[in-house]
């Protein structure tokens, strides 16, 4: 086996490119998780943000209204999942699991008439003399602009929830949705916004991997990345800037396998193949062996204002 | 102003007439997307829900296709059950199903090519077995250091479809299949065969296990103490912990009865409909089974009812593939939309409508 072959450069720039579909994914429902919703249905979002922003990429040649489209899918599905929990007061774990299912079955409707197809190239984002430095140019700054997005939006995330009135409002309504409602807060329009900013996220995140990181359409080609994003949530105890870390960690990982496949190292490829959720399993037990600590204290209670 | 009341206790009638009613709003949603996806509406319902059991020509083989479907669904949907009336959230029983293939075909190949009567037996057990300890893993995880179920559970069915790719081409792959991935053929090896049991019916020893996990899983839950405990457990934990209900235990034996049922399932796909283990055993029936299981209202004879219900929608998915060329996915989708509106339905169950001013005060 050869590892020498590994860039470090060209190794860095594919963990930023691997991570970044999750951590879109993983920061949005950072939000929502923080206004006390759990959606397990990221992986259905991400899927048909996936489909949708290939398809529509495909369509008008133009990536960005792919993404656009995406993002737009993802909002759409989690608007279902809000609408279900926040005014028909449905189970979330149910009507999440029933969010990426039925997520699954549309994609796969969708997505048939383009299978085979390749995506038109999204183009890298001109940063001048910075993508030229020796090593970090070639790493850091010579992606395309959704690598740069995803970094603007966690840190406008942690901004919000930590700096301003609105993320405190937020809070307040993940911490004690009674509490909150009493104080004169709409619950459920401040819970239905985080939840549409999640979907839209995940949205991103899934057309990231169609239109940039595979760059094709394959059915039910995110493969576990949706449910991946809820644990990197739990990793990074629902603090925005550990979602940064939870999200190239395992990028890491993802990348150091498929780098371990190619060189023919001497580990069973089924391990290999199964490691990024082998590593995700370990990651999830030692958090909680630490005891979960910063999980909303209302994170999927039903909240019925007549209460 | 429409304002929802809670109810004291849940509505019977509601809780049995929400399925009812998501089927005939799936259906309708379901016709909508047909003829959107240019296929007459009326006709596609026909052939997905009539067509199976009736048709004169098609019927003759698709009939016997129910209980062929319905058993693992049902079988899994049983033991997931059990969990969610717990608040244990297994819904990885899809790993466990494969785990349970592997392991119970296994015990039974290391034996080839002998024809004792012990084998398939020993297969069932080995496969049960296997589910069993893919089960237990989120579950021991849960109890020893609090690790999310969901996630763990959820991200081993990877770990499994990851086992079953290596197993496929190596470990079980058959010596004499010409280096084709797939393990011998355990449907055509006679001591492990897991035939029709009734010629026409579709009834095999899955089927047979299917219905008498129902009447297990009635008894339990309706005349056994840990029955009680389990919902208890479900409906108000911290009542459950004062009146002493080991919540541990609880959520290992249903993390542990749930693996076992899905794995025994697996054994009997593995060595009767599906024949071999190959790369694409996995065919989606642990994830199906959760809708089978909310369908059922998390009741042994509704989910029966489910499963069967949910197997003519397969069957009745394949005919409308093959006569009217509807996408295979246009199915998964409806599934999905069926527990949608399940959910959906469910809150005239738990709450009451009042329609006027709400007061204040």
């Amino acid at each position: 086996m050869d590892l020498g072959a590994i860039q470090p450069a060209v190794f860095t720039a594919a963990i930023i490119v691997s991570a970044t579909p999750i951590l879109l994914a993983a920061i949005g429902e950072l939000v929502a998780e923080r206004s006390g919703v759990l959606n397990l249905g990221v992986e259905g979002m991400m899927i048909t943000g996936a489909v949708m922003g290939f398809a529509v990429a495909v369509t008008s040649g133009n990536p960005a209204l792919g993404f656009l489209a995406a993002a737009a899918a993802g909002a759409g599905l989690s608007l279902a999942f809000g609408v279900l929990t926040q005014f028909f007061l449905a189970n979330h774990v149910a009507t999440g699991l029933a969010l990426t299912l039925a997520g699954l079955g549309l994609s796969a409707l969708i997505g048939k008439p383009f299978e085979g197809m390749k995506a038109p190239p999204t183009p890298r984002l001109d940063l001048g003399p910075l993508s030229e430095i020796p090593y970090l140019g070639r790493a850091l700054f010579a992606h395309d602009p959704i690598v740069y997005l995803s970094l603007a939006i966690v840190a406008a995330v942690w901004v919000f929830l930590r700096l301003t009135r609105g993320g405190l409002v937020l809070r307040a309504v993940g911490e004690s949705a009674e509490a909150a409602h009493a104080l004169g807060y709409k619950v459920v329009r401040v819970r239905l916004l985080a939840i549409l900013f999640g979907g839209a996220c995940a949205g991103l995140g899934g057309a990231y991997l169609s239109l940039v990181r595979v760059p094709q359409w394959t059915e039910g080609m995110t493969a576990g990345a949706g449910w991946i994003a809820l644990a990197i949530v739990v990793f990074a105890s629902w603090r925005a800037g550990r979602i940064l870390i939870g999200a190239y960690l395992f990028g890491g990982v993802s990348v150091l396998q498929l780098n371990l496949q190619a060189a023919g190292a001497d580990v069973p490829v089924a391990l290999l193949s199964a490691s990024p959720y082998l590593v995700t399993i370990l990651v999830l037990v030692l958090i909680s062996a630490r005891g979960t600590h910063g999980a909303p204290a209302a994170l999927g209670r039903i909240f019925h204002a007549s209460n | 102003m429409i304002a929802l009341e809670k109810r004291p206790q849940p509505s019977r009638g509601w809780t049995a007439g929400a399925p009812v009613i998501a089927v005939a709003l799936t259906m309708l949603a379901g016709g909508a997307l047909f003829a959107a996806l240019g296929a007459d509406p009326l006709e596609a319902i026909r052939v997905i829900f009539w067509d199976p059991l009736f048709h004169p020509q098609f019927a003759a083989y698709s009939r016997p296709q129910l209980l062929v479907k319905a058993g693992p669904l049902i079988l899994i949907a049983i033991g997931l059950a059990i969990g969610f009336r717990a608040g244990v959230w297994n819904i990885g029983a899809e790993g466990q199903y494969i785990i349970g293939a592997i392991c119970g075909a296994g015990a039974a190949l290391a034996f080839y090519p002998s024809a004792s009567p012990l084998i398939f037996p020993l297969a069932v057990l080995a496969g049960a077995a296997g589910g069993f300890a893919w089960g237990m893993i989120p579950a021991l995880l849960r109890v020893r250091f609090g690790t999310n179920e969901i996630l763990v559970s959820l991200m081993l069915v990877y770990v499994a479809e990851a086992v079953l790719a290596s197993a496929s081409s190596g470990l079980l792959k058959n010596p004499e299949g010409m280096g084709f991935p797939g393990s011998r053929n355990l449907a055509q090896w006679e001591a492990t065969a897991n035939p029709e049991l009734v010629a026409g019916t579709g009834m095999h020893w899955g089927v047979v296990a299917a219905f008498a996990a129902v009447i297990a899983a009635q008894v339990l839950m309706a005349r056994h103490i840990l029955g009680f405990q389990i919902q208890l457990m479900g409906a108000a934990p911290r009542a459950a912990r004062f009146s002493g209900v080991n919540a541990a235990r609880i959520t290992l034996v249903s993390l542990g009865l749930a693996g076992a049922l899905a794995g025994m399932a697996g054994l009997f796909e593995v060595t009767g409909p599906a024949g071999q283990i190959t790369i694409d055993f996995g065919s989606g029936y642990g994830f199906t089974a959760i809708i089978v299981a909310f369908l059922g209202r998390l009741n042994p004879i509704g989910i029966l009812a489910a499963g069967l219900l949910m197997a003519l929608t397969y069957i009745g998915g394949e005919l409308a593939q093959l006569m009217l060329g509807l996408p295979a996915a246009a199915i998964q989708l409806f599934q999905g939309m069926l527990l949608f509106f399940l959910l959906a339905a469910d809150v005239f169950a738990n709450y009451r409508i009042r329609i006027g001013r709400r007061e204040v005060g």
